[in-house]
């Protein structure tokens, strides 16, 4: 008993240490004194009891956990069903099954919806192309945003200087973030796994802190703004068409409508995860796509059957910052603008966390994730101020509960039942 | 000799800002030497760390209390018990569950605390920057005057002083104590030192607690030199400190130190020659640099990978 009560006095007492000094006590400048007061007395009140709650449950927890398991045990999804789940043939043809709904459906919702749709479609090209190199390559990437900033800048800058279109630029910027995902990783590949985390932490920030000092090009921290929305075969969407251009309502005979634009990005945006899609799947059934996963499991393995191990990391990288590039290009067609802030480390801990919530390697795991990491928050904006707070509190959960993921990807296998 | 001056300050400079990177990356080092997992909510801790000191000065300022040992003392005592219950209760809450699995798994969870840990102190206090006036005003001046000589504030010797002593203290303990052996044990091969009967959650806990109190003597040195906090601080702060532990040497405690003070140093001079803003570039390429030409970092040893 005395060990309990131990227990449960330390355990109140961290939470007091953990919570009085931050929550309790706010600091506040007077003129240019820095001063002391208590927070909202609701919020005292709410410390002292969870400071007396976690007493309580230090003190009565295996009273409370026999009770606990007596009463129910938790309802499962059975066995069978969650192996057909995980079935890379399954998560096909749920994706397949997904498709229809999704090319129809915009035509039919309102404007904001079809908007909020597309951000989530580039997230789910980011969460794709992160896949290769974090599920199935096995690398840590702390540092993909940056790829993305490269592709997103690159339409901007060639939109801005030499005034090129989305389509031109868009095969550019793919090949610009590789270029850059090359670079970065021929060095580096050769180094632990752990070291590449760092390292890429490090260029994201890089690429970051250049686009908001170099001001004569990229605009600084103001950022590229008035960039051309993408064209469909040379006709915009805007009301009226710039000098040798046609609009899309007027070549057609259609009323002008605003909401044309939105579903035709979308649209693009579908078309770009759907090619996302297709080649990340046929690539996994060609020698470097076996060669990813096989390195992920053991890399001394792969070295020992001959494989080279820094190529097959260094194509995995590059092909993941190509994709980066893609989604980036048509960030920048979208928004308009890019700033240097849009590329923050946060952006990269969303995308991770889209890979990881998704199950790692899964393809249906990833745009599982996406949709509810961005649609999550959006849904939570009465809570706004409360969202990043939640969005921590989500991840840690998660990976307390479920480390594998909502779907994790599963290689067809045999068991041996005795 | 203006130019010699003007080096030696960067000098001076550099080592004072590479000292407290050298404390926050240890913090990092043990807790990567021990687990393999880089806690990435580290930096935030030395956040609230900070925040925690500026409330114990301004408490105790407002209570008429104004008298200078007990102003630092007070600030050192608050942030350090503070700072070690954040990081007792990070590694309870959020790694403990999660050990055993996959690498990436504890990263992302910390990712996750430290986006929680940093938006929870943006709410509770607010996003605005916070500053206390220096507490110890005045400066050691080397050389003819402030203009021709170097300029060493008192602040900045307290700073060098006290990490001194808590790097020997640390050494010492690490060294010579029953635990510190246990920690160097659970550092060789975890399994091994749980099957001799060394409670590794324990190490694992304690490593983390000692991470957070340097963390927090960092914190109270840092805030007293530049007097200026926000809830932002903690992110750069804790992966420049990471940069630190790598160039070291992962997992190596002398390494940590090291890479630290030449990071500092490093990045005084990058700022001097190409401005300001371009400090984390140079910091980040010295890692690449490093780590091209010695991929152990410069105290490392090679890590033998066996199957």
């Amino acid at each position: 008993m005395s060990t309990r009560l131990r227990t449960a006095l330390f355990s109140a007492l961290l939470v007091l240490a953990v919570a009085w000094p931050v929550l309790g006590l706010k600091l506040t400048t007077v003129g240019i004194r820095l001063e002391v007061h208590n927070a909202s007395p609701a919020m005292l009140w709410s410390i002292a009891a969870a400071a007396l709650g976690m007493f309580c449950w230090q003190l009565g927890r295996d009273r409370l956990a026999a009770l606990w398991s007596g009463a129910a045990s938790r309802p499962a999804v059975p066995g069978r069903l969650k192996e057909v789940l995980s079935l890379p043939a399954t998560q096909r043809w749920g994706l397949l099954a997904l498709l229809v709904p999704a090319l129809v459906w915009p035509f039919f919702a309102s404007r904001g919806a079809v908007d909020l749709a597309t951000l989530i479609l580039i997230y789910a090209m980011l969460g794709l192309g992160l896949n290769i190199v974090v599920g199935l390559a096995g690398l840590l990437d702390l540092g993909y945003v940056g790829f993305y900033a490269v592709g997103a800048y690159t339409y901007a800058l060639l939109s801005e200087y030499w005034g090129l279109g989305f389509w031109t630029c868009l095969p550019i910027a793919g090949a610009m973030a590789a270029l850059f995902g090359f670079l970065l990783g021929f060095p580096v590949l050769r180094l632990r796994g752990d070291y590449l985390a760092i390292v890429t932490l490090g260029f994201g920030e890089i690429i970051r802190i250049l686009l908001r000092n170099l001001t004569d090009v990229t605009g600084g921290p103001n950022g590229i703004g008035g960039i051309d929305k993408p064209t469909l075969f040379g006709l915009t969407f805007e009301r009226r068409a710039a000098e040798g251009l046609q609009t899309f309502h007027g070549f057609f005979g259609l009323p002008y409508d605003s909401a044309d634009k939105v579903i035709f990005l979308y649209l693009i945006a579908l078309a770009l995860v759907l090619l996302t899609l297709f080649v990340i799947n046929r690539l996994l059934r060609m020698p470097i796509g076996r060669a990813w996963e096989a390195l992920r499991e053991d890399e001394i393995a792969c070295r020992a059957l001959g494989l080279n191990p820094t190529v097959i990391k260094l194509s995995a990288f590059t092909l993941g910052a190509c994709f980066a590039g893609f989604a980036g290009s048509f960030f920048a067609a979208r928004q308009g603008l890019v700033t240097p802030e849009s590329f923050s480390f946060i952006e990269s801990a969303v995308i991770l966390a889209i890979v990881v919530l998704g199950g790692m390697g899964s393809q249906l795991g990833v745009i599982l994730a996406a949709v509810v990491m961005i649609l999550l928050p959006e849904l939570m904006r009465e809570f706004s101020e409360y969202r990043m707070l939640l969005f921590g509190a989500l991840l840690v959960l998660m990976m307390v509960w479920r480390p594998q993921g909502l779907l994790p990807m599963q290689r067809p296998h045999l068991e041996l039942k005795s | 000799m203006p130019e010699l001056y003007h080096y030696l300050q960067q000098l001076v400079n550099g080592l004072t800002v590479g000292s407290t990177y050298a404390l926050i990356a240890i913090g990092y080092t043990m807790v990567y030497g021990i687990i393999g997992m880089i806690n990435f909510a580290h930096g935030e801790v030395y956040m609230i760390a900070s925040y925690v000191a500026f409330i114990a000065i301004a408490g105790l300022s407002m209570l008429g209390l104004d008298h200078l040992p007990l102003l630092m003392a007070a600030a050192f005592a608050a942030s350090i018990v503070v700072a070690s219950a954040y990081g007792y209760s990070i590694e309870r809450l959020a790694y403990r569950p999660l050990r055993g699995g996959n690498r990436l798994i504890p990263l992302i969870s910390a990712i996750g605390m430290s986006i929680f840990l940093q938006n929870e102190v943006l709410l509770a206090q607010d996003s605005r920057d916070k500053a206390i006036p220096s507490l110890l005003p005045g400066n050691l001046v080397i050389g003819e005057s402030a203009m021709h000589g170097v300029v060493i504030s008192w602040t900045q010797i307290l700073i060098f002083a006290v990490i001194l002593l808590v790097m020997l203290g640390l050494t010492l303990f690490i060294s010579r104590s029953r635990l510190g052996r246990a920690c160097r044990a659970c550092a060789e091969d975890l399994k091994m030192a749980g099957l001799l009967g060394i409670d590794t959650h324990r190490i694992i806990a304690l490593t983390f607690v000692i991470g957070a109190v340097l963390a927090a003597v960092a914190a109270v040195l840092l805030g007293l030199q530049y007097g200026v906090i926000n809830p932002q601080m903690g992110f750069l702060a804790g992966i420049k400190a990471f940069t630190a532990a790598v160039l070291g040497g992962i997992g190596s405690i002398p390494g940590a130190m090291l890479g630290g003070l030449l990071l500092g140093v490093a990045e005084a001079f990058g700022a001097d020659l190409f401005g300001d803003a371009y400090k984390d570039v140079v910091a980040f390429s010295l890692l690449v640099l490093v780590l091209l030409l010695r991929p152990t970092g410069i105290l490392g040893r090679p890590e033998v990978e066996k199957v």
